[in-house]
């Protein structure tokens, strides 16, 4: 009875979102208040519906109900708890669910944070959301119903892939999800702009710290889930090219380029059609990331469902809503005039040139994904595209990305003189370079003209984004460091460290697959591994081989590693789960690999060098988005509307 | 300059700035395709030689020969209609069996044998890589006509 009550929430849900597409636009077009009200009662009922939904399928993981179709292909009785709990996004059906109560959450942040916007506008925004919603929710009811039922009942469940049986999936898809759906809310809202004819500075002020919370969901959740193939997956690589690493990936690219676009627009009025056209690209690459991986299109660990109809019913809601708000924004382009210009050396050239860049990494990278998919559907045979593409593809506009960042962040708006931009930056330039020759060489030895590149372009970026605070929190000179400026400082610092966690891992990693027996010693750089012996052992729900290897360095035992080869007892799929040992200069890696007969096993070695970097950067960045967000500006904007509240509840 | 030289050379520079990238990654793209042959395709000398190409099948049942203690694998693919005697050395994903689908990436050696440099298994243990699932098609059709 139970998820019936699920799927009935989710039919209400559907019909409230239909009336919050509907009737706020409308009252919008024709000046009807009174319609333009349902926005706000609309979206809470839809997301109170979802919420419902969500429960229930929550409730029906956690209670074993296994008459549900969906639990009893994802979940079994012997799961531990948590990882029930997160089964219910660990299949297609769902995933989808799940979207879309990360939808209505997002939407029910706008019904709070849009007060203070003119009532037309926001109905607008959430007439968008509205049409959005209603898209996703009719296409889980008529092809991925998550309640539908198993008659008869299954005794026990089919499991959670045991890949999915990992701590990382509790956070690394709600933090995507909550990253490729937020970019749903700037596209509302620069539909709203259009629909208005209203795109100003006020409006980019408006839509940048939504963009900003995208961002950063996107950024942590990237993140998550490159750490978790990291250590999950088994074999030590950080980032694929992945069709489904794409799809996530472009979104990413998008988003920073419109964050940064925005930022023009708020502050002098200009980039106004590039900004619009960003947001709908945006969003428009996230629904497509939805459709790649929900779609039998792709392979990976991410592909749950291979079912046509699905794919199709995204593909024509991707149509509608990108080619819907391509179209409108064709009709009301000529509305967007600049309020302004600028010089070839300011802070708008550089962001311009940021922009430029970045999209051309996208559309690389879009290329690279889609180009085996056309070709297939041509009927020109399977290919595929190697990783060394999209290095090659991304590195070439992303290098000189980063080279500009540090003098597009010290240059003026309007105008800068070229000679006041180098007299200011000289000293760190030349330091960066040095310390990009000379540190490679005093660690490693070695050095490849990229890696030198690459680390001088990373120190570069850290030093002069770390200019401006250092010199307001330390020397107290200037004006004071505002939280966006320093979040904004703080992201770019972010980026260097990542650059430099990126390029040091891979240019001196070091990786070697060899057969051990217990008692041997084996050699990888400067560190030994002692293999002591193997043992069973017993998990929950699987049996695993451990074996145990002493980590030496010059002789002296550093730890004891305990890799394991893990057989899950219901799906019996074999799962390599790598041993790690982590400090801030480097990571040694040891994963189990096959019984190769005679007592002795392969094993894959791998010493990676400042590969923490990688996440650590990451997260610096999703900080400095953090600290941007909570900047007094936007606090302001929020406070005066409480006022206005106030005030129509007294009277 | 001029605003109207200085908008020009910025329009100037992008322009240099996207042919330059479209040219490097027209090269990077060509140099990083990689085709899909079955066993049969091999058989039938389709595949190119000295050039890395995907092979994809079935691993035939107790074909997986390795010396004790060796990290060197002989198996062999087949796609029903033919087969292809595979070499890697390394360590192998935890979704490679005997009696399952598997891609390898590699090239044919003088010998005829296919030397993979990679095994890639990114599918569960009852999905088939769609590569393989149409090349196995194709053979049946081949041999029912």
């Amino acid at each position: 009875m139970i998820p019936e009550i699920g799927q009935f929430a989710l039919v209400l849900a559907l019909c409230l979102a239909l009336v919050q597409a509907t009737f706020p636009l409308l009252g919008a077009a024709l000046g009807r208040t009174e319609w333009m009200a349902l926005a706000r009662p609309a979206a809470a009922g839809q997301f109170v519906f979802v919420a419902i939904a969500f429960g229930i399928l929550e409730y029906a993981f956690l209670t074993d109900d296994f008459s549900v179709e969906f639990v009893a292909q994802h979940s079994n009785s012997a799961l531990p708890a948590f990882y029930k709990f997160t089964a219910a996004w660990g299949g297609h059906e769902g995933s989808m669910l799940f979207w879309i109560t990360v939808l209505a959450i997002w939407t029910m942040a706008v019904t709070v944070g849009s007060r203070s916007q003119p009532e037309e506008f926001a109905s607008r925004v959430l007439g968008v959301l509205g049409i959005v919603s209603a898209g996703i929710i009719a296409f889980s009811l008529l092809t991925s119903n998550p309640f539908l039922r198993l008659a008869p009942a299954a005794l026990d469940g089919n499991d959670l892939n045991p890949l999915l049986q990992d701590p990382g999936m509790i956070f690394h898809p709600p933090m995507l999800y909550l990253g490729y759906v937020g970019v749903a809310v700037p596209f509302s809202f620069a539909i709203a702009a259009l629909l208005t004819g209203r795109l100003d500075k006020d409006w980019a002020k408006w839509t940048r710290p939504w963009t900003v919370a995208a961002w950063l969901c996107l950024t942590i959740g990237i993140t998550l889930g490159s750490w978790w193939a990291y250590y999950e997956l088994g074999w030590g690589g950080w980032w694929f090219w992945d069709p489904v690493e794409n799809s996530s990936f472009m979104p990413w690219l998008m988003t920073t380029a419109l964050l940064h676009s925005l930022a023009v627009t708020e502050r002098r009025g200009i980039f106004k059609s590039w900004t619009v056209l960003l947001a709908i690209a945006a969003f428009s690459l996230s629904l497509l990331g939805t459709f790649l991986t929900r779609s039998p299109v792709m392979v990976s660990v991410h592909a749950f469902a291979a079912d046509p109809t699905r794919g199709l019913f995204i593909l024509s809601l991707l149509g509608l809503i990108s080619g819907g708000g391509l179209l409108l924004y064709a009709f009301r382009a000529r509305a967007l005039e600049a309020e302004g210009g600028f010089k070839l050396v300011s802070r708008e050239a550089f962001l311009l040139a940021n922009n430029i860049l970045l999209v051309i990494a996208a559309v690389a990278v879009l290329f690279g994904t889609l180009y085996p998919l056309f070709i297939d559907a041509l009927g020109g045979g399977k290919i595929s595209v190697g990783p060394p593409y999209f290095n090659a593809m991304f590195l070439v506009p992303v290098l000189p990305l980063c080279a500009l960042l540090g003098l597009g962040m010290h240059s003026a708006w309007r105008t800068m003189s070229a000679d006041a931009l180098l007299r200011r930056l000289k000293w760190p330039a030349v330091a960066a370079v040095a310390a990009g020759v000379i540190l490679p060489f005093v660690f490693f030895r070695t050095a490849s003209v990229l890696a030198i590149v690459s680390i001088t372009i990373g120190i570069w970026v850290c030093v002069s984004s770390m200019l401006d605070p250092a010199r307001k929190l330390i020397l107290r000179t200037g004006a004071p460091l505002t939280r966006g400026h320093f979040g904004m400082c703080l992201a770019h610092f972010g980026v260097g460290v990542f650059i430099l966690g990126a390029t040091v891992a891979s240019a001196y990693n070091l990786e070697v697959d060899v057969s051990a027996k217990p008692g041997d010693t084996v050699k990888a750089g400067n560190y030994e591994f002692v293999f002591r012996g193997m043992k069973r052992v017993q998990g929950p729900n699987f049996v695993a081989d451990e074996g145990e290897f002493e980590l030496r360095r010059d002789g002296k035992l550093l730890t004891v590693l305990t890799p394991q080869k893990r057989v899950y007892r219901v799906q019996q799929n074999p799962m390599t789960e790598a041993a790690i040992n982590t400090n801030p200069a480097r990571d040694v890696f040891l994963a189990l690999g096959d019984p190769l007969g005679d007592n002795a096993w392969s094993l894959r070695i791998q010493v990676k060098p400042m590969i923490s970097f990688l996440w650590i950067g990451s997260g610096i960045m999703a900080l400095g988005g953090v600290l941007a967000i909570t900047d007094r500006r936007y606090r302001q904007l929020r406070q005066k509307p409480a006022v206005r509240v106030e005030a129509v509840g007294a009277a | 300059m001029k605003p109207r030289q200085q908008r020009m050379a910025l329009i100037a520079g992008v322009l240099v700035g996207v042919v330059v990238a479209v040219g490097f990654g027209f090269r990077a793209f060509q140099e990083n395709l990689s085709y899909f042959f079955s066993p049969s395709d091999v058989a039938a000398g389709k595949s190119p030689t000295g050039r890395s190409f995907r092979l994809g099948g079935m691993v035939v049942n107790d074909s997986v020969q390795r010396e004790a203690g060796s990290l060197t694998i002989d198996f062999t693919v087949t796609d029903f209609a033919n087969a292809v005697p595979v070499r890697y050395t390394g360590v192998l994903p935890d979704l490679f069996k005997e009696g399952k689908g598997v891609v390898v990436r590699g090239q044919v050696g003088a010998d005829g044998r296919f030397v993979a440099q990679e095994v890639l298994a990114k599918h569960d243990e009852n999905y088939m890589p769609p590569e393989v699932k149409d090349a196995l098609a194709k053979s049946r059709q081949a041999e029912n006509k």
